[in-house]
């Protein structure tokens, strides 16, 4: 769906992308994650053509962009750095403006109303006035710049921080409907720097960390077993004795052993008189793996 | 894309406050000349003001040499400058450009918008120039009127002669358009595009009444604005008229083309 190959983009002295290779595949969640000014939104705006790369190449549904423009557009979805619209102009008026304005697959002046509505309906405004966009809350905009990115049923959607200025009920919604979306077969790129948020919904997850692609793999296997287990119990002293060597850390309701095989060292353990309250594996989280991958955020500036 | 502008030009309410603003000056002056009776001496003042007191069916073309050389220039620095800074500001430039709207179509679209806001104002100004010429003024029934050098026009002469001055004067308005549209793709906020636009016009006026400028003179943007006045001499005397024509396309010609070289190549950041 997105392939980029050595991307880079250099602003004067700055470089804020360096040869980003990413890659997301048809069907993907893809949490592409980094702190302010990592290089998230240049890289977003490069795949849509609006920023033009230094060097490297963008592939976007298996076409040159921005050279594509024209035919790979119009089955995309976006929200770029927050919301947009005419402030004088109502909502729906907004998407009508926005949908007249391009051709391309699945626009078209006889099914705006219908699909119009229907966006609404999906983002929760369905029921929303004519007052002008002026009038409406950050959520209702945020909203809005949903229902415009969906509204001509694109393959991909690209959400910068779709669930900015929502709170927890709305975006909760929002989750529900990207689910949807997905298991109707839209790929995701979802822009984020909260880890919950990409943990919950991601499939996939890239990690820039100033301009560089960091980290790029599996959710599963970024947060996948560690090969060390909790065993919780109240008989601390006598799991240690019987599993000298192999316990490495001590936490206040029991230890963490380096075992391989949770169900052996249950029974070993329960064979021997020692009460087992719960086994658990330890599994890396995605803070540790982004964690891991980065340095200080670029919007934290030390002295030298 | 060109539909789209038109249909945001014609429903915006800043549309039609400015065309009232700017139509409200010729109106004043038609009713200040209708109560105190008191025109120019023929030869000064505004082009055609002398006249009109004789004859109201000439009020829309003073009502042209009124609003050409400041007003209408300032409405339309005001248009192109917001072109593409104003859909930055608002970041709508950036959805347009995702939707996809090719950028070229864009600026082509922005153009057309701005140029039909002149057609619009200017045939507003005229239309209510003609009406209170004629009915605040009074027009001599005689179906001939008074050209510029003295003899007498058809009113089929006149007519023509007063779809090409509204041509020029249309011409003229492109040159400032393409001046706000290529600054619009330059800067980052609409009012800098359109005070920059405006201190061109502003430079080329202080400078075209100085002789140290004289070498320059030709080549000033608002040199040629009001030769559209020579259309109603007898005969027509083109001299100034083709120079105008020539320099303003030179204009048009050269800032359409900064633009798009601009605006196709540029990083959309905002």
């Amino acid at each position: 769906m997105i392939r980029t190959s050595a991307l880079t983009k250099r602003f004067g002295p700055i470089l804020a992308v360096d040869g980003v290779d990413l890659d997301v595949r048809e069907g993907d969640i893809y949490g592409f994650l980094g702190a302010n000014g990592s290089g998230k939104t240049t890289t977003v705006r490069m795949l849509l053509g609006l920023v033009l790369p230094t060097s490297g190449e963008v592939s976007l549904l298996g076409r040159p962009m921005p050279s594509s423009a024209h035919e790979v557009l119009p089955q995309v979805g976006a929200l770029v750095e927050g919301p947009a619209a005419y402030p004088q102009l109502s909502g729906r008026r907004n998407l009508a403006v926005f949908d007249a304005a391009g051709a391309g697959q699945g626009s078209g002046r006889r099914s705006r109303r219908r699909r119009i509505e229907e966006a609404l309906d999906r983002v929760g405004l369905g029921g929303i006035d004519g007052r002008p966009v002026r009038a409406y809350s950050l959520g209702m905009r945020q909203r809005l710049g949903l229902a415009a990115a969906i509204m001509r049923s694109p393959r991909l959607l690209v959400l910068d921080e779709p669930t900015n200025g929502l709170d927890p009920q709305g975006i909760g919604e929002i989750r529900t409907l990207l689910r949807e979306l997905h298991a109707t077969g839209t790929t995701v790129l979802l822009l984020s720097h909260q880890l919950a948020e990409v943990e919950q919904l991601c499939s996939r997850v890239g990690v820039l960390d100033r301009g560089r692609l960091v980290l790029q793999q599996e959710l599963d296997e970024i947060c996948g077993p560690t090969g060390r287990i909790h065993v919780r119990t109240p008989d601390a002293d006598g799991a240690r004795a019987l599993l000298d060597g192999q316990v490495e850390a001590a936490t206040s309701t029991g230890l963490l052993v380096r075992h391989p095989d949770a169900g052996e060292l249950n029974a070993m353990l329960v064979g021997r008189g020692i009460r087992v309250e719960e086994l658990t594996l330890e599994r890396r989280t995605l803070e540790d793996a982004v964690l891991a991958a980065t340095g200080t955020g670029s919007d934290r500036v030390a002295r030298p | 894309m060109i539909a789209v502008e038109l249909g945001k030009l014609l429903r915006s309410r800043r549309t039609w406050v400015t065309i009232g603003l700017v139509d409200a000056l010729p109106t004043l002056v038609a009713v200040l000349l209708a109560v105190t009776d008191l025109g120019p001496r023929p030869g000064t003042g505004p082009a055609f003001l002398s006249a009109v007191l004789h004859d109201g069916t000439l009020f829309p073309l003073a009502a042209m040499a009124m609003v050409l050389p400041l007003f209408l220039p300032v409405a339309v620095a005001m248009a192109a400058g917001e072109a593409i800074a104003g859909e930055a500001q608002t970041g709508t430039l950036r959805y347009l450009l995702v939707r996809p709207v090719g950028r070229t179509r864009l600026l082509a679209a922005k153009l057309v918008s701005v140029m039909a806001f002149v057609l619009l104002t200017v045939l507003v100004v005229a239309a209510t120039a003609l009406l209170t010429g004629t009915l605040l003024l009074g027009h001599e029934n005689t179906g001939r009127t008074i050209s510029v050098s003295g003899t007498t026009l058809t009113t089929g002469e006149l007519a023509v002669r007063t779809g090409l001055a509204l041509l020029y004067a249309m011409l003229s308005m492109l040159g400032v358009a393409a001046i706000g549209l290529f600054l619009s793709t330059v800067v980052r906020t609409p009012l800098a595009a359109a005070l920059g636009t405006l201190a061109v016009l502003v430079a080329s006026t202080l400078l075209l009444p100085l002789d140290a400028a004289h070498a320059l003179r030709p080549y000033l943007l608002t040199r040629y604005w009001l030769a559209f006045v020579d259309l109603f001499r007898d005969p027509i005397l083109w001299t100034n008229v083709v120079h105008g024509v020539l320099q303003q396309c030179g204009y048009v010609v050269a800032f359409l083309a900064a633009a798009w070289a601009n605006f196709a190549t540029k990083d959309v950041t905002d």
